[in-house]
């Protein structure tokens, strides 16, 4: 079983996020960088499959500037077999078409049995380069999987539907599966696997090797959104408070 | 035709959020038709009858009676090439996040997910976890977009009157490669958040098991059911049926008493359609207070008894 995990290097939770002087992007400079969370669990489900299994590959691959290669190298510290990096050295591409277009064509040649993307990207959280990628290499797909369960030709998934509903779901092999976050928890890489991981092989393309950039759709700029809502603020001693929550329950909302 | 909502069947009813994507397209204007596929197709067509709508159009091809990524993509994708609108648009729901992207793929097309405003033929996205937005331009003929819960309001949907048409589409049942069981869900009780007017709902300041049962007097007084923020599910206070947000319920009650909620993205998405939200933290910060409409700063172990008390003998 041969696994691709497509993870995306995204600014940390705890990062500073300036806005950059032509308020198109982020001043990257003074930015912090980790693993998009949402794949680390994705990372997780096709190592624990590869060691059901007691064989098979997993490869982890990214596109983007050079720093990129620190996601793949803890990937291959956590266990990953191999990496493949797409170098787009102006990080411009947000455009999640064009991206899987290039990702698409970067694999294709692999022939995975199996791409497993995070629900999302905590930066601009398209939320759809796996399900692409699926469909430009004809793949089947699923998303939201909380639960896998792998056979020869098929993969079963548990989906997450809303509102706390869930279905199984069969699929033929190959498929191309977003991970739901949560559903495992991911290992921390040990201090042997960040060792070998130096020895793994990382395959390095270009983005010019495939394709040019479309850019479908584009960030026109960004900001910090401003709250038009007026609120109360309600703080004072507990009597006070009390009595102010039953008059807006009773004359503002008319709820009692 | 200038807009094509796709709508979606909501275990027998049309999701919510599939009339406030018509709201979205009524927003942006022109001509908008509806597309409703399977097995209530029919249902769907009828409930829309009073609405400013060119029409809807109707698929009920046994291959898609029940949703499949590989059967919704296929006839979305057929309808759009037939008819040509300009704009796709649908609810920004987990079975749109699981079609859709093919859609865009197999026409070659944009899809803009998750829009939370207008601006012209701009759209606002929220980035970041939502600490920022960003406005995106689209440069192609033909775009997909779908909307966030709750960025407009189902009841300004704008009322007329529309026909309905049945449409054939021409695929093979071997189009549809995965098998679907059908949905379940894990032990609810008895409880339906989405039709409670109030909800009491707790977070992590409850700060422990027993404490929970404060929650549940105040429902009692108001005559509210108890939801509650993923961290006190995950803490096992409470069962997963009442998790509101992203991974649970998404939900637009009449008032929302949000009790030691911080108002983490995850949450505040599932909330903030909501009439109004009276909201109590400690913590002068918490993000929660920015999408309230009462904000107390307190500690709501000493307030909500009092409450109870005071709501018990008026």
């Amino acid at each position: 079983m041969k696994i691709a995990v497509l993870v995306k290097q995204v600014p940390g939770t705890e990062s500073p996020l300036p806005i950059n002087s032509s308020s198109t992007w982020l001043d990257e400079d003074s930015v912090t960088y980790i693993m998009n969370p949402p794949d680390n669990y994705a990372l997780e489900e096709a190592l624990i499959i590869r060691e059901k299994f007691g064989s098979g590959e997993v490869v982890v691959v990214s596109m983007g500037p050079e720093r990129t290669q620190k996601v793949i190298r803890e990937g291959l510290a956590k266990g990953a077999d191999r990496g493949i990096f797409i170098k787009e050295d102006e990080s411009k591409l947000f455009d999640p078409l064009s991206v899987a277009k290039n990702l698409s064509e970067a694999i294709r040649d692999e022939n995975f049995d199996l791409v497993f993307t995070g629900l999302q990207s905590d930066d601009i959280g398209m939320g759809q380069t796996g399900v692409l990628i699926g469909e430009l290499l004809g793949m089947s797909t699923a998303t939201l999987a909380v639960e896998t369960e792998l056979s020869d030709k098929t993969i079963k998934i548990k989906r997450e539907l809303e509102s706390g509903w869930f279905q199984w779901i069969s699929l033929p092999i190959p498929a191309s599966i977003s991970i739901q976050s949560g559903l495992n928890v991911p290992r921390y890489p040990s201090l042997k696997g960040i060792m070998s991981a130096k020895k793994k092989e990382v395959k390095i393309l270009n983005i010019g090797d495939f394709q040019t950039y479309d850019n479908y759709q584009k960030i026109e700029s960004v900001f910090i959104p401003q709250t038009s809502k007026q609120t109360e603020i309600i703080e004072a001693d507990v009597d006070t408070t009390v009595s102010r929550i039953v008059e807006i329950l009773k004359s503002d909302l008319k709820v009692l | 035709m200038d807009i094509l909502v796709v709508l979606e069947d909501n275990n027998g009813k049309l999701h919510r959020m599939s009339k406030e994507a018509i709201v979205a397209a009524q927003k942006i204007g022109g001509s908008v038709s509806a597309l409703a596929i399977g097995k209530n197709s029919i249902h769907f067509a009828a409930e829309l009858k009073d609405m400013a709508l060119s029409e809807v159009l109707i698929v009920n091809h046994e291959s898609v009676s029940s949703y499949s990524a590989d059967g919704y993509a296929a006839v979305v994708t057929q309808v759009a090439k037939n008819e040509s609108p300009k704009f796709i648009v649908a609810g920004h729901t987990y079975q749109t996040r699981d079609f859709m992207p093919r859609v865009s793929a197999k026409l070659d097309i944009p899809f803009v997910p998750d829009i939370v405003g207008l601006d012209g033929e701009k759209f606002v996205k929220q980035i970041l976890n939502a600490k920022m937005n960003a406005l995106i331009s689209s440069h192609s003929n033909q775009i997909i977009l779908s909307f966030q819960s709750a960025a407009f309001n189902e009841e300004a949907i704008t009322q007329g009157e529309c026909l309905s048409r049945l449409i054939e589409v021409q695929f093979d049942s071997s189009d549809v490669r995965s098998v679907s069981d059908e949905p379940f869900q894990e032990d609810s009780g008895d409880v339906d958040l989405e039709s409670a007017e109030i909800l009491v709902s707790v977070g992590r300041g409850i700060e422990k098991k027993e404490n929970v049962s404060i929650a549940f007097d105040l429902s009692k007084v108001l005559g509210a059911e108890v939801s509650a923020s993923r961290p006190v599910v995950d803490s096992g206070w409470i069962e997963p049926f009442r998790q509101v947000g992203s991974s649970g319920h998404s939900l637009a009650p009449k008032l929302y008493f949000s009790l030691g909620i911080s108002g983490a993205i995850q949450h505040v998405v599932g909330m903030k359609g909501s009439k109004s939200i009276i909201a109590i933290n400690k913590d002068p910060d918490a993000p929660i207070f920015e999408i309230a409409d009462y904000a107390v700063i307190g500690d709501l172990l000493e307030i909500v008894p009092k409450l109870i008390e005071a709501l018990e003998t008026s």
